[in-house]
């Protein structure tokens, strides 16, 4: 069962909300799928980022993925622990292991994500 | 039997379900003169008869001649153990097995290949090779453009005219843009970037510059302000790559000192002979801000579960065969063979008898241009060189034609591979390396004196 307070995209990003703030990572389906991983590229601060526009890059030991914002806005944090500790998104994926906060641009946006119920039945399906 | 697996009536149903009516059709995009025509092969012949007629080809190479080109591929001598080394049967192939670990040897070569060659450029990482000098000075240009999200690229004029056509090449068909530097016309800095105009092209807010793109030594032979141009290119926010030439990094400032942020260059000079037109050796270096920009692959150095030394394939997840079209590069094979010979050569010379080869093409270099311009030719820089440098002569392509006749080639005709430069005109290119001997540079000296007695 993925944590029941946030919401998700078909991607495999998970969003939490705090007013007008957007914390991302990807769950722990993804990191788990990706095996371990070596390196989070992740953008610059103050960039502004279109829902589904890729953001970033992880990297495994056998793998590249792009990350994908599910939300519009601007970047206003990034998690500078993954620069050094990448593994991070393994070990804590929705804790430790978040990649960005977003100052969200549109929450109507919002509507449109995954609920919990919604994520678990995607992930089942495979 | 036919080895073609399709029958022509497969073929037939495969064009008609993509709507066309001929194979042919699929290379419309291609320009008819350059598809390939039928071969217009000869009859075969019997081995023996080939052999001698192999020969008879081969004999019409000039072997005789006292040679002072360079232009980007230099003569140097090859110490026997490099050929020696390189046919052993277990180097032949240029790919990394897919399951790379299980090749220790294959591994190890490419760490130490590229353990000298970061050592020699004074830089972080060094990939595990390209095809040539040119391609990885292309890849260099991309990668600024990735780095920094900006899509101008400015390079300098006096870049070798081939690197030149490469970068358009590689950054034509996308939103990339190159523009060329100029270089100072008159004075003490003459062939040289002109800073000025780089500071110029750098200021123009709407095309923000990615990198900019300078030779050490430059085409013409000339040493570059580096740190300078590097200083203007990061004012700009931009990124500084330089075209290296591996031996004069023996005795020049390595691009790691001045501030490069990538090194480009070709590997040829290092052990590998000047043969035909490669295959030769791409170097390409950075530094660890972005390692993760380099194309091709990177080896490193670990220890196994046994605490054993063992080496490993450290990154080569940007490749196309894991990020398809969003690899870093689809253009990376590696030179492995020639990669492993830069570095039998590195490792036998060692640095001090690396910096004799250069100190040694220098010191031969200097005595050309004094035997030139005393046989009555002129320079057309006055700035420092390291081992070539441009002469004017009256009427430079009869004079050469007239040289090759006296068994002297004398360089690289500036007019064939500038043809459009007025400043180049009747100039020759000439170069001088460890090999070259006071005999052939005193015959050089008497064939132009001769050759200018008869001109006046």
């Amino acid at each position: 069962m993925v944590p029941p307070d946030l919401r998700y995209t078909k991607d495999h990003e998970w969003v939490r909300l705090a007013a007008d703030e957007a914390t991302v990572g990807i769950t722990a389906f993804a990191a788990e799928q990706l095996g371990d991983i070596v390196f989070v590229e992740l953008p610059a601060i103050g960039r502004s980022l279109a829902a589904a526009a890729t953001f970033g890059v992880v990297e495994s030991v056998k793998a590249v993925s792009d990350l994908y914002a599910p939300l519009s806005g601007e970047v206003v944090e990034i998690n500078p622990a993954l620069a050094g500790q990448p593994e991070l998104v393994n070990t804590d994926p929705f804790g430790a292991g978040w990649m960005l906060k977003l100052k969200v641009a549109d929450p109507a946006e919002v509507d449109a994500l995954l609920d919990p119920a919604g994520y678990d039945q995607l992930i089942a399906e495979g | 039997m036919p080895y073609g697996p399709h029958t022509l009536a497969d073929r037939e149903r495969m064009l008609e379900a993509i709507g066309i009516t001929s194979v042919d059709e699929l290379f419309d995009d291609i320009p008819a003169n350059l598809r390939a025509s039928r071969l217009d092969l000869p009859a075969g012949m019997p081995e023996l008869e080939l052999a001698a007629h192999l020969q008879a080809l081969a004999g019409r190479n000039r072997t005789d001649l006292a040679s002072f080109l360079g232009a980007g591929a230099y003569r140097h001598f090859q110490p026997p153990v490099v050929d020696q080394l390189l046919l052993r049967g277990e180097w032949y192939t240029a790919y990394t097995p897919y399951q790379p670990e299980v090749s220790q040897g294959t591994l190890q070569s490419i760490y130490e290949y590229q353990s000298l060659l970061a050592e020699l450029v004074a830089m972080d990482v060094v990939s595990a090779s390209h095809y040539d000098g040119a391609a990885a000075t292309a890849e260099a240009a991309l990668m600024t453009c990735r780095a920094t999200g900006r899509q101008r690229i400015l390079v300098s004029r006096a870049v070798h005219s081939h690197y030149r056509q490469t970068l358009a090449t590689y950054l034509s068909g996308g939103d990339l843009e190159l523009d060329q530097v100029p270089v100072v016309a008159a004075g003490p800095l003459a062939g040289t970037t002109d800073l000025a105009a780089l500071e110029a092209l750098l200021a123009d807010p709407a095309r923000p510059v990615a990198g900019v793109i300078a030779g050490q030594p430059n085409f013409y032979g000339l040493l570059e302000p580096m740190a300078e141009i590097g200083h203007l290119a990061h004012a700009a926010g931009g990124l500084f790559v330089a075209v290296v030439e591996p031996v004069s990094l023996a005795v020049l400032e390595p691009p790691g000192a001045y501030g490069a942020d990538i090194a480009a260059g070709e590997g040829q000079s290092l052990g590998i002979p000047t043969q035909y037109g490669g295959p030769y050796l791409g170097i390409l270096a950075t530094g660890d801000a972005l390692v993760r920009q380099i194309p091709g692959r990177l080896v490193g150095m670990t220890t196994d579960l046994d605490g054993q030394r063992a080496f490993v394939m450290t990154m080569r997840a940007r490749e196309q065969d894991i990020r398809r079209e969003r690899a870093a590069s689809n253009i990376c094979t590696n030179q492995a063979l020639l990669a492993l010979a830069a570095s039998i050569y590195l490792a036998t010379l060692g640095p001090h008898g690396l910096r004799d080869v250069a100190a040694l093409g220098a010191a031969r270099a200097a005595e050309l241009e004094a035997a030139l311009v005393e046989a009555g030719a002129e320079r057309l820089h006055p700035g420092p060189y390291l081992n070539e440098f441009l002469i004017r002569v009256p009427d430079a392509r009869a004079i050469h034609a007239r040289l090759l006749e006296r068994g002297v080639l004398a360089g690289l005709l500036m007019a064939d591979i500038e043809p459009g430069d007025p400043g180049l005109a009747d100039s020759l290119l000439v170069c001088a390396t460890e090999v070259t001997t006071g005999a052939e540079v005193a015959r050089f000296a008497a064939a132009l004196k001769a050759e200018l007695g008869t001109v006046r």
